[in-house]
């Protein structure tokens, strides 16, 4: 029992493709997840009933089921309705890569409004205090005051939160696209080489998940030095 | 109720159940094992621990469990020849599963044992031997139960994933709820109606759970300090 | 003949020898005070006593039975028998500048603990110790709490009446006062000159001249690892020989 090292090179190129779309994948749903996110955070730490409880639902619920079944209900689930055949948003939600970008986005803003709210109720309370005594607007102080430092703080497990959705994109070879994973399960009924195949495709998952750790290593460095301890 | 395919989605949440906590047990068996690797002062067990770990988290688990479940069937029916069984094997998806999820949450919850041991003050262990107790001792009767406090938050957490991803298991078979759905959607072309089904049999089951790992939590947390803010 | 008897111990963090040569014995109802700034070693001498560290040489002697040493690959020693040490040190209790009374278990877990699960005391016994031990440091009001919610000085006091429990030949306390707020220290040196006057054989590592003055028959004023001064405290105090030790009162004694 061998390794087959010329399947693996030779499908080189349709990994290659993967990758790309692995990383399309992650960087839309990231981008499209924190601008949802953001509101959904500052409701999370609103003292108001109407206006913290909605937002909780919606991050309760998407934490609360597997993201399998978030991707099956958008990419499946919606063409049930007729209205939403007929709508002219169709073209769109037919499409499996919108609709695995749109499940992956909703999926990333849940865990992500969470941490950054986590993240808010921990500012220290005298740097919200001395913001208001320079005469500060609300906005004012949450863009430039609190909203940096809350995004800073919550870098480490937003890290977490990244690589998890590295591996949250595989999902979307099971609605047809060619991810890495894709890739994988291609060569594998391509040539019933499932070894081969599959770790393949973890070497790559590997070296992506290393990449970004060093990534958030170095943001981390840069933009938390003030909280890190003193050397000397 | 759902067209006559309730009764059908039940029985598949109910093997999800025991699909998750299986896994589950045998996760925290090699979590603790993991987690007693990575500790531990030799080197090459300490290396080994930590390979496992890394190289698990570092994977997803869809690409693990085919990795698996492909590759075990392979590597069973390429072994069985060898010691003269002929017939082709076809690996049971629950037993598949069972391994996977345990395999895969075993390196994460090895990650907060580890934690967990790392967080009990020394002092509390060095209490335990200066009156004299044998490491067995100190070990269950002292680390253990401090242990499984500090772990508990972890264990909460990894134990919502692992419930999580068993749909995940689906996909090489299993006929679990995810899959029960899938064959009444196809049936009845309602998709949406038995994925929110599913999907709400989730929430129900993750939010037991958080019910009662939080009760377990405050049962062992008597005798912490709560901060006071 | 002595309750507890260290010979000619050494001990180093790799090249840094911090304890280089000291002996102490102890006869019944010795209550022996180790002073020193920090740094001096003196905890370290101390935690070598029951191998919570583990010294590079010297003897150590208990009620005349020799605690068997093996070398280990670094060079420190180590028990050769798991078994003799367990026994030995059930008959050292300690006291730690931390008490280290075990968060999960309440005051009187924390007392019935070792008596039950080391020296096989019944539980009925144990519990009748831990209530006239607790009775003596003034806590058994406490006696169902957690150590989190006591104060750091009933803390000390119930980590005393685990010790007290173990009904030991020799207690060894570790700084027992240093962690404690300074309204707090004197209910748990009054606790300790009690047990002294009971005839209680003790070596204490301490900062409280006051006590060593007071408390204690016997005074070593360790300095870089070795002993500089040792003798009568009410003479080694009041007369200082040595500059080292001059310097040390005067910082110490204001």
């Amino acid at each position: 029992m061998i390794f087959d090292y010329t399947v693996v090179w030779d499908s080189l190129p349709l990994y290659m493709s993967g990758l790309l779309i692995t990383l399309k994948l992650l960087a839309i749903s990231l981008v499209l997840g924190l601008i949802i996110a953001v509101p959904l955070a500052f409701m999370r730490v609103s003292k108001r009933a109407a206006v913290n409880l909605p937002a909780w639902l919606y991050t309760y619920v998407i934490r609360g089921t597997p993201g399998l079944v978030q991707l099956f209900l958008i990419y499946y689930g919606l063409a049930q309705f007729d209205a939403v055949r007929d709508s002219w948003l169709w073209p769109w939600l037919s499409s499996a890569t919108f609709c695995a970008c749109l499940a992956f986005a909703v999926n990333t803003s849940a865990y992500t409004a969470e941490i950054l709210a986590g993240s808010l109720r921990s500012t220290p309370h005298g740097e919200i205090e001395a913001a208001k005594a320079m005469g500060m607007s609300r906005f004012l102080m949450y863009r430039r005051i609190v909203l940096p430092s809350a995004v800073r703080r919550a870098l480490p497990q937003y890290s977490n939160e990244v690589i998890m959705m590295l591996q949250t994109t595989s999902l979307a070879s099971i609605v047809t696209l060619v991810d890495i994973t894709g890739a994988a399960r291609t060569v594998n009924s391509q040539f019933y080489l499932p070894f081969e195949a599959y770790i393949t495709a973890g070497v790559f998952y590997l070296a992506l998940t290393f990449i970004l750790v060093r990534l958030f290593k170095r943001a981390e460095r840069r933009w938390l030095a003030y909280l890190a301890p003193r050397n000397g | 109720m759902l067209n006559g395919y309730g009764a059908n989605i039940v029985d598949g949440a109910w093997l999800t159940l025991q699909l998750a906590l299986i896994s589950m047990a045998l996760a925290c068996v090699l979590g603790l094992a993991g987690a007693a690797f990575r500790l531990s002062p030799v080197r090459w067990l300490a290396w080994l621990g930590d390979l496992y770990s890394t190289v698990i988290r570092g994977i997803p688990d869809l690409v693990l469990i085919l990795l698996i479940f492909y590759g075990g069937q392979d590597l069973l029916n390429r072994l069985a020849p060898m010691v003269g069984y002929e017939d082709y094997i076809d690996v049971n998806p629950f037993a598949a599963g069972i391994f996977t999820l345990g395999f895969i949450f075993g390196a994460y919850l090895s990650e907060t044992f580890r934690g967990a041991f790392i967080g009990i003050p020394k002092g509390q262990a060095e209490a335990g031997m200066a009156y004299g107790m044998s490491s067995r001792q100190v070990f269950f009767r002292i680390l253990v139960p401090q242990m499984i406090r500090l772990a508990i938050p972890g264990f909460t957490n990894n134990w919502l994933v692992l419930t999580k991803a068993t749909a995940l298991i689906s996909v090489v078979g299993l006929q679990d709820m995810m899959f029960k759905a899938k064959q009444a959607a196809d049936a009845t072309r309602e998709p949406f109606t038995f994925y929110l089904a599913v999907a709400a049999l989730y929430l129900i089951l993750t939010s037991v759970s958080l019910l009662v790992l939080r009760l377990a939590e405050r049962r062992y947390s008597v005798g912490v300090k709560v901060a006071e803010l | 003949m002595f309750k507890l008897e260290v010979q000619d111990l050494h001990k180093r963090y790799g090249d840094h020898e911090v304890i280089k040569g000291v002996s102490l014995a102890a006869k019944a109802g010795d209550v022996i005070s180790i002073i020193g700034s920090s740094g001096s070693g003196k905890s370290t001498l101390l935690r070598c006593i029951n191998l919570l560290e583990q010294p590079h040489a010297g003897k150590i002697v208990l009620n005349g039975e020799e605690l068997k040493l093996s070398p280990t690959k670094g060079g420190a020693l180590k028990a050769a028998d798991a078994r003799q040490l367990q026994r030995m040190r059930s008959r050292l209790a300690m006291v730690f500048q931390h008490f280290n009374l075990w968060s999960h278990m309440t005051v009187m877990q924390n007392i019935i603990e070792a008596p039950v699960h080391v020296l096989g005391v019944s539980k009925d016994e144990a519990i009748a110790r831990a209530e006239r031990y607790l009775d003596k440091v003034g806590v058994s009001h406490r006696k169902h709490a957690y150590p989190a919610h006591m104060s750091g000085g009933e803390q000390q006091r119930v980590a005393i009446a685990r010790a007290l429990a173990m009904e030991p030949e020799v207690m060894l306390f570790d700084e027992p006062t240093s962690a404690l707020d300074p309204e707090l220290v004197g209910e748990v040196l009054k606790v300790m000159q009690d047990l002294a006057q009971e005839g209680r054989t003790m070596v204490v590592v301490t900062h409280e001249m006051g006590f060593a003055r007071e408390v204690s028959n016997q005074v070593i004023f360790l300095h870089q690892g070795r002993i500089e001064e040792v003798g009568n405290p009410r003479e080694v105090l009041a007369n200082p020989r040595s500059e080292r030790l001059k310097q040390f009162l005067s910082g110490s004694l204001k």
